[in-house]
């Protein structure tokens, strides 16, 4: 029945990012990292995907994005914040149009810190994903359960 | 002859799960072309039943409803051909169920959905003369329309059909590239990790709506190859080897090559339809 | 007997009350029930006669013909007044050397006068239910229709009563074309038919209308004339009159008919609005709504393409049976791929309907049995579908105020039933398991069974492709509902418009549906009266066809399951909120609507482009036909 933990298809957003830990996710797709081994596919398509990456913090005129974003993902969903920046703002923190991590606007379930952050640590972030995933279908089929009878 | 019931229940049971192994394997042969591991071959049933597990959500209701009269035509379309049925019958059962893909896509009017609709209706017009002609080459050939007299022409002697049309042959394993979405002629929509205009004519359909366009998608696929192995009926073996080196190439392409524009497309299709049309179906009259 | 004379005489005598009536509800109600007695007429008609396979019925000509004489040169004075009032010279000239001829030839038959001037075959009788039928429903549209144009257009002159005289006259004309076995009987009704038409185009007078008339009238003169040069060339050949008849002229067989064949052939041409004449059409679409309907669907252009089938048996396998196949095979294909650059219903379907005529020429050129079928189909297919579109567009642009097909996006939930009708409507003119599918589909199996018939193969392949866009995206646009629909505007449309639409939606159904039976009953027996072989599509694709069809019309019982409280989210539009009616936050704060439009294509389907190519090939089919017959080398 787990089927979702086989495959994860991914939406890469970018909020204030100094693109560093972008490139990481790229490499995540990469010959040498290969995600798709876990069925991980990086759509584009909110609308698709199980997984939400955020890199950088949010600001004021990408909050409504994020938001949005995330509204348009179909449950059961996770979001995963790559990057320090992402997780709490980074060396941004407190800047004059920086909001904050990413938890100041929709609920995160993995944090994965580091500047720029390893695509081996992207891919331990997203395994961990896989598990509150699982538990989020399971919640969620429960609930369509009891709501069929 | 098997008895055309037979062909039509085996078609509707097993051609997921052919089209399925086929899309893993198309996907480790993928990976390993870019120096990659890959998913599992089992990996596009995983995908589609996840999607199954997934909230239905939709933009609007009568979405689902397209979708599904899209699954069902296009199951409708291969159990047809697999029955041994007439194959402009087959054709145009299979533009129905096209039809009705690009009117979900229309419905959920997002912009992305909307060019992604436009983009496959002209990519059914790019291939529509293709198809048409090939069937025609096949009635001069073998004097009948059906599949199982065209299958039964070939086995009985009448020699393999594509020594009488090959350049038809050729411009069907052309238009195969549009038909299985694959680069350069992606343009409605793509596979995979391949992104442009988001998801084209997929854009809004999300969880179950999806799973039943991949379902389809699925079944397409196994007609399409069928439609191929038509071609070498008369030797059934050489068929299935002849189908998996075609589909091979279409990997090979797909890897190959960046996505072309539709006018591109649009011209080159027609293109190869009517040279290989003219001198084909020429010479079959003239010899 | 007496009800083929009532067929004829009764719409004309009905028209004449119209005349005079005032323009109220009575009138309407009149028309109303006048249409309704045309149409249990002709379904009696039909049920009377269509065992009975080819009758002929004998009246005397003589004081027929004088009169029928009489009001020739009656209305070529009248036309010649208006011709010379607005110095129209070219159609004052064409009315002179057209009237002059046929009057001229009459006196040239010196044989002693036949008796077998009317008939009914089952040919005839298709054509005389889809005059009766599609005809009068549209005259009970037009009631409400009309109401309504002049409560919106308030500058045109209220002439209904004169319209509606004209929509009769029109009908009985119809009639005489199709049951007229003397030629010069069909002839006069054919120039009713003209002259009719002219008058409704130009209804609304003004400067384009009075232009648009005049073409119409003026292309159609010269296809008449063709006529006129088959009347001198039967008189040099046999004075005695014997081949003036329609039956006996087919009956003659190539070696004598070939000449006729084509000449009337070329009046046909012009009046199916094949290219190069398929201009005349396309200004038609000036006039009111119901008028393209009738134009379009039942009658006129159905008159040219009825002769041109008539004379199908004579051009099979010929040469000139060929090049006519051109000429509607390039008309197909071109005025369907014009049809995608355009955005206007109306124009739309005006090529829509060149093209589809252009099928039938192609299928009538070539010629033989099963070609005939699928021509017989078309005509009957295309002219309940049609009729339907239009007068769905017509109701609709009262509604929303527009005939732009981009206006049209969600209509479906402002309009639905109107949009459901249309829908059945264009589904009918090109998707399996419906009507006009299955002649395609058995025209290409004939086209493949003649020596040139890849010709004909290649061009509707390609044709029906480009169909299939232009269809699809218009059927697309009606169901691109917002997330949050707009209101229903439905309860507008008037009781007489919705009669009319649902009678020909429920004719659209029942005919695909039934269309074996119709085969059977009546086109079969045709072909085998004249071919010696009937034609069918095989039993067991009917079957599929029909099974198909049937899985078309459950498969919306889905929509009970899907519609069960769904979970709604907007759109997807780059990650900005969406408003559920079309806008998203845009840039700077603003807020902007989704504008969705469809591609049209004009470099490649331009109307000038395609248009020009069609009218030089086309014209050069044409005048091939001419060397070919004039040179001798008759194949």
């Amino acid at each position: 029945m787990a089927n979702i933990t086989k495959s994860p298809w991914i939406i890469h957003y970018d909020g204030s990012s100094c693109n560093g830990c972008d490139i990481e996710v790229l490499a995540c797709l990469t010959p040498l990292y290969d995600i798709e081994r876990f069925g991980i596919i990086n759509t584009g398509n909110p609308k698709h995907a199980d997984i939400f990456l955020i890199t950088g913090g949010i600001n004021y005129q990408n909050v409504d994005i994020v938001k949005n974003t995330y509204e348009q993902m179909v449950d059961p969903k996770v979001v995963v914040a790559v990057g320090i920046c992402a997780t709490s703002g980074g060396v941004f923190r407190e800047c004059y149009n920086i909001m904050g991590g990413v938890n100041e606007v929709i609920p995160v379930d993995v944090y994965v810190p580091g500047c720029a952050v390893r695509p081996e640590a992207i891919i331990d972030g997203v395994v961990q994903a896989l598990g509150i995933l699982e538990e989020k279908r399971a919640q969620l089929e429960k609930e369509q359960g009891g709501a069929k009878k | 002859m098997i008895n055309p019931f037979i062909g039509a229940i085996l078609f509707v049971i097993l051609a997921p799960l052919l089209g399925g192994l086929v899309a893993g394997i198309d996907r480790k042969v993928t990976a390993h072309m870019q120096g990659r591991v890959g998913p599992p071959v089992l990996q596009p049933f995983y995908d589609i039943l996840k999607l199954f597990e997934k909230e239905s959500v939709v933009v609007r209701p009568e979405i689902n409803f397209y979708i599904f009269c899209y699954l069902v035509f296009l199951v409708i379309t291969g159990a047809i051909f697999y029955a041994g049925e007439d194959i402009l019958l087959v054709i145009f059962a299979l533009t129905l169920a096209h039809v009705f893909l690009v009117i979900a896509a229309f419905a959920s009017s997002s912009p992305y959905a909307h060019v992604g609709a436009e983009r496959e209706l002209l990519m059914m017009m790019a291939v529509e003369p293709m198809l048409i002609l090939a069937a025609a080459g096949m009635y001069m050939t073998t004097g009948s329309f059906f599949v199982s007299d065209i299958i039964d022409h070939q086995s009985m002697g009448g020699g393999l059909l594509v020594l009488s049309i090959p350049l038809l042959f050729i411009g069907i394993v052309y238009i195969l590239t549009i038909k299985l979405r694959k680069s350069p002629f992606d343009i409605s929509t793509s596979h995979h990790a391949h992104q442009e205009l988001v998801k084209g004519l997929t854009t809004e359909f999300a969880g179950p709506t999806l799973g039943m366009y991949e379902i389809a998608h699925l079944y397409e696929t196994v007609f399409l190859l069928g439609f191929v192995w038509l071609f070498f009926a008369g030797a059934p073996l050489l068929g299935i080897v002849v189908v998996a080196v075609v589909y091979f190439l279409e990997i090979l392409i797909d890897n190959t090559n960046t996505r072309a524009k539709w006018q591109f497309a649009l011209r080159s299709a027609w293109l190869v339809a009517l040279v290989t049309g003219i001198i084909n179906l020429g010479a079959l009259v003239v010899l | 007997m007496e009800l083929l004379l009532f067929l004829i005489l009764f719409p004309a005598l009905m028209g004449f009350v119209f005349l005079v009536f005032p323009n109220n509800k009575a009138r309407d109600v009149m028309v109303a029930l006048a249409a309704l007695v045309i149409i249990a007429a002709t379904v009696i008609f039909f049920l009377q006669n269509y065992g009975a396979g080819t009758v002929i019925y004998e009246i005397e000509p003589g004081a027929v013909s004088t009169a029928m004489m009489a009001i020739e040169v009656v209305l070529a004075l009248g036309v010649l007044y208006l011709a010379a009032k607005y110095r129209q010279w070219i159609v004052g000239a064409l009315v002179v050397v057209g009237t002059g001829v046929a009057l001229y030839a009459e006196t040239l038959f010196t044989g002693p006068e036949h008796l077998n001037n009317l008939f009914v075959d089952e040919f005839t009788l298709i054509m005389a239910m889809i005059i009766g039928v599609i005809g009068s429903l549209i005259c009970i549209f037009a009631t409400g229709y009309m109401r309504d144009y002049h409560g919106h257009h308030k500058e045109i002159a209220d002439k209904r009563k004169g319209f509606f005289f004209l929509l009769f006259v029109f009908l009985s004309a119809m009639f005489g074309v199709v049951f007229s076995n003397n030629m010069f009987w069909l002839f006069f009704f054919w120039e009713i038919t003209t002259l009719c038409s002219f008058l409704l185009i130009g209804y609304a007078w003004d400067e384009e209308a009075q232009k648009n008339a005049f073409w119409a009238l003026l292309l159609n003169l010269l296809g008449g004339l063709g006529f006129g040069a088959t009347f001198l060339y039967l008189a040099f050949i046999d004075p005695s009159g014997d081949l003036v008849m329609l039956d006996s002229l087919i009956a003659a067989g190539p070696a004598i008919a070939m000449i006729p064949a084509a000449l009337i052939g070329f009046a046909g041409l012009a009046k199916a609005a094949q290219m190069p004449f398929s201009s005349w059409l396309l200004g038609a679409m000036i006039a009111p709504t119901p008028v393209s309907a009738l134009l379009h669907s039942s009658t006129m252009v159905k008159a040219g393409v009825y002769v041109i089938v008539r004379f199908a048996p004579i051009y099979d396998a010929s040469f000139v049976g060929f090049l006519i196949a051109l000429v509607g095979g390039f008309t197909f294909l071109l005025a369907s791929g014009i049809a995608i650059s355009q955005s206007n219903a109306k124009r739309v379907l005006a090529w829509s309907t060149i093209a589809n005529l252009g099928l039938i020429v192609t299928c009538a050129g070539i010629g033989n049995a099963a070609a005939v079928w699928a021509a017989i189909l078309l005509i009957v297919f295309h002219a309940i579908a049609k009729s339907l579109l239009f007068l769905c567009t017509g109701t609709v642009e009262h509604r929303i105020g527009s005939r732009d097909i981009e206006d049209m996006g969600g209509l479906i939930s402002i309009l639905p039933k109107v949009t459901i009708m249309m829908i059945i409507g264009i589904a009918g003119m090109f998707l399996a398991p419906f009507g006009m599918l299955i002649s395609k589909w058995a025209a290409l199996r004939a086209f493949l069974d003649t020596p040139y018939g890849i010709v004909a193969v290649i061009l509707i392949a390609f044709g029906s492709a480009v169909t299939l866009f232009f269809w699809t995206k218009w059927m697309g646009k009606l169901l691109q509902v917002a997330w949050k629909p707009e209101p229903k505007r439905e309860g507008e449309v008037s009781a007489a418009e919705l009669y009319s639409l649902t009678t020909l939606s429920a004719g659209v159904i029942a005919i695909c549906l039934g269309f074996p039976l119709l085969s059977s009953i009546v086109v079969e027996p045709f072909l085998e009266g004249i071919y010696g072989i009937g034609a069918s599509l095989g039993d067991q694709n009917i079957a599929i066809m029909l099974m198909m069809m049937v899985v078309v019309f459950i498969l919306p019982l889905s929509l009970i399951f899907f519609r069960r409280n769904p979970k709604m989210i907007p759109h997807y539009v780059g990650g900005r909120t969406e408003t559920g009616d079309m806008h998203f936050a845009g840039s700077m704060g603003m807020q902007r609507k989704v504008l969705l439009s469809n591609y049209y294509f004009e470099g490649i389907f331009g109307e000038a482009k395609l248009g020009k190519a069609g009218n030089i090939l086309c014209t050069l089919f044409i005048v091939a036909i001419g060397i070919v017959l004039a040179t001798g080398v008759i194949a």
